[in-house]
């Protein structure tokens, strides 16, 4: 009985067996190879007993152990590697919404100018989930409408005969970077400004990632009642998104004390906060003026 | 105007250059952001001006390794993709 231990050894074991082996209790369907038990160092060659009909090559399972071993490997210090960076932890709190929730936060961006708390409410030090506050940000509602954005600019630039595939990676991409860009500058912004208050890269993310509702709402309104009800909705929307960052961020976030401070950083503070909502406007009608023509 | 991650990366990397090319001696001083006359005392807040030194400053001692590294990964790409 060859014990071998090369690959290129299967071709020459098929007449070396006389005795009927114990362990194969099916046909051997495998036209030749034989299921040699021993020489092969791979843990997972009981396993590819089972399935040696179907494989029929106990290098191949013993080559498909092994990479599923290295592929589990990867995996683990892919995950190490990836919870040093983002705390999966805090990425959950932004997740946890329900029906409810989105639907009064949608109402909410559309129509600000009722609600009248605006406070982040706490729970011992630790903000309550979007499930039970209203104003907490949470990142579903701007996944949901940056990804509904890319599919209607295809969707816009298909009816003007326009689309081609690459145009939809353009545009996301064209968009992500743009996030990216404000993020930075807010980020940048906020810490010259040396405002120190809980406003995370996520926080920043989500207040900035609610402006793809109203372009979803201009482009949809542009394209079913044409230019006109293009620039209606894009002043409404805008000037709802607008409203909706300066009491989100001045109440909730970014001076938490009004009352410390000289009032040269409260006005940095307050040139922040409007600089970013007057920001929102324009990149809403950048992004999204070609595509209602 | 239609971007890529790959031009944003390229952005920044301009960005972070423009920075690391400020000398402090030659030019930095002579405007008045030199690192050495920029700590006022310990007061609470530090104003826009010593933020934006500090943030020159560590950008400088910190990316300083880090640039060669991705100036020259780029020279290459560059060379050979155009």
């Amino acid at each position: 009985m060859a014990y071998h231990s090369g690959y290129g050894a299967h071709g020459s074991k098929h007449r070396a067996r006389a005795t009927p082996d114990p362990s194969s209790l099916f046909d051997d369907t495998s036209g030749g190879y034989s299921s040699q038990p021993g020489g092969y160092p791979a843990p997972g060659v009981d396993v590819a007993f089972n399935v040696n009909h179907l494989l029929g090559d106990p290098m191949a399972t013993a080559a498909m152990a092994y990479g599923s071993s290295i592929a589990s490997h990867g995996k683990d210090m892919v995950n190490k590697e990836l919870h040093r960076f983002v705390s999966v932890n805090k990425l959950k709190y932004f997740f946890a919404v329900d029906t409810a929730y989105v639907a009064k936060k949608l109402g909410l961006l559309v129509f600000p100018y009722t609600h009248q708390n605006w406070e982040v409410q706490y729970n011992r030090d630790v903000p309550l989930p979007p499930r039970q506050d209203l104003n907490a940000p949470d990142l579903y509602i701007p996944t949901m409408a940056f990804i509904t954005y890319v599919l209607l600019a295809g969707m816009a630039l298909g009816i003007q005969k326009r689309f081609s595939p690459e145009v939809l990676g353009l545009c996301a991409s064209t968009a992500l970077v743009w996030m990216v860009i404000e993020v930075l500058a807010l980020l940048l912004g906020l810490y010259l400004a040396t405002v120190r208050s809980e406003l995370s890269t996520f926080h920043l993310l989500a207040y900035s990632g609610y402006k793809y509702v109203g372009m979803i709402l201009s482009v949809l309104t542009g394209l079913l009642f044409g230019s006109d009800g293009y620039y209606v909705a894009l002043a409404w929307t805008s000037s709802a998104l607008m409203y909706f960052i300066v009491r989100s961020l001045r109440t909730a976030a970014l001076s938490p004390d009004s009352m410390g401070g000289p009032s040269s950083q409260q006005r940095v503070q307050l040139y922040l906060t409007l600089g970013a909502a007057a920001f929102q406007p324009l990149i809403i009608y950048w992004l999204t003026f070609h595509l209602v023509r | 105007m239609a971007f890529t991650l790959y031009s944003l990366l390229q952005a920044a990397l301009l960005c972070v250059n423009a920075i690391a090319v400020l000398h402090e001696e030659r030019f930095l001083k002579n405007i008045g952001w030199g690192t050495d006359q920029g700590i006022g005392g310990f007061g609470e807040e530090p104003g826009i001006k010593s933020q934006l030194m500090n943030l020159i400053r560590s950008v400088r001692t910190v990316m300083r390794v880090p640039l060669i590294i991705v100036n020259s990964v780029a020279i290459v790409l560059l060379l050979l993709f155009g």
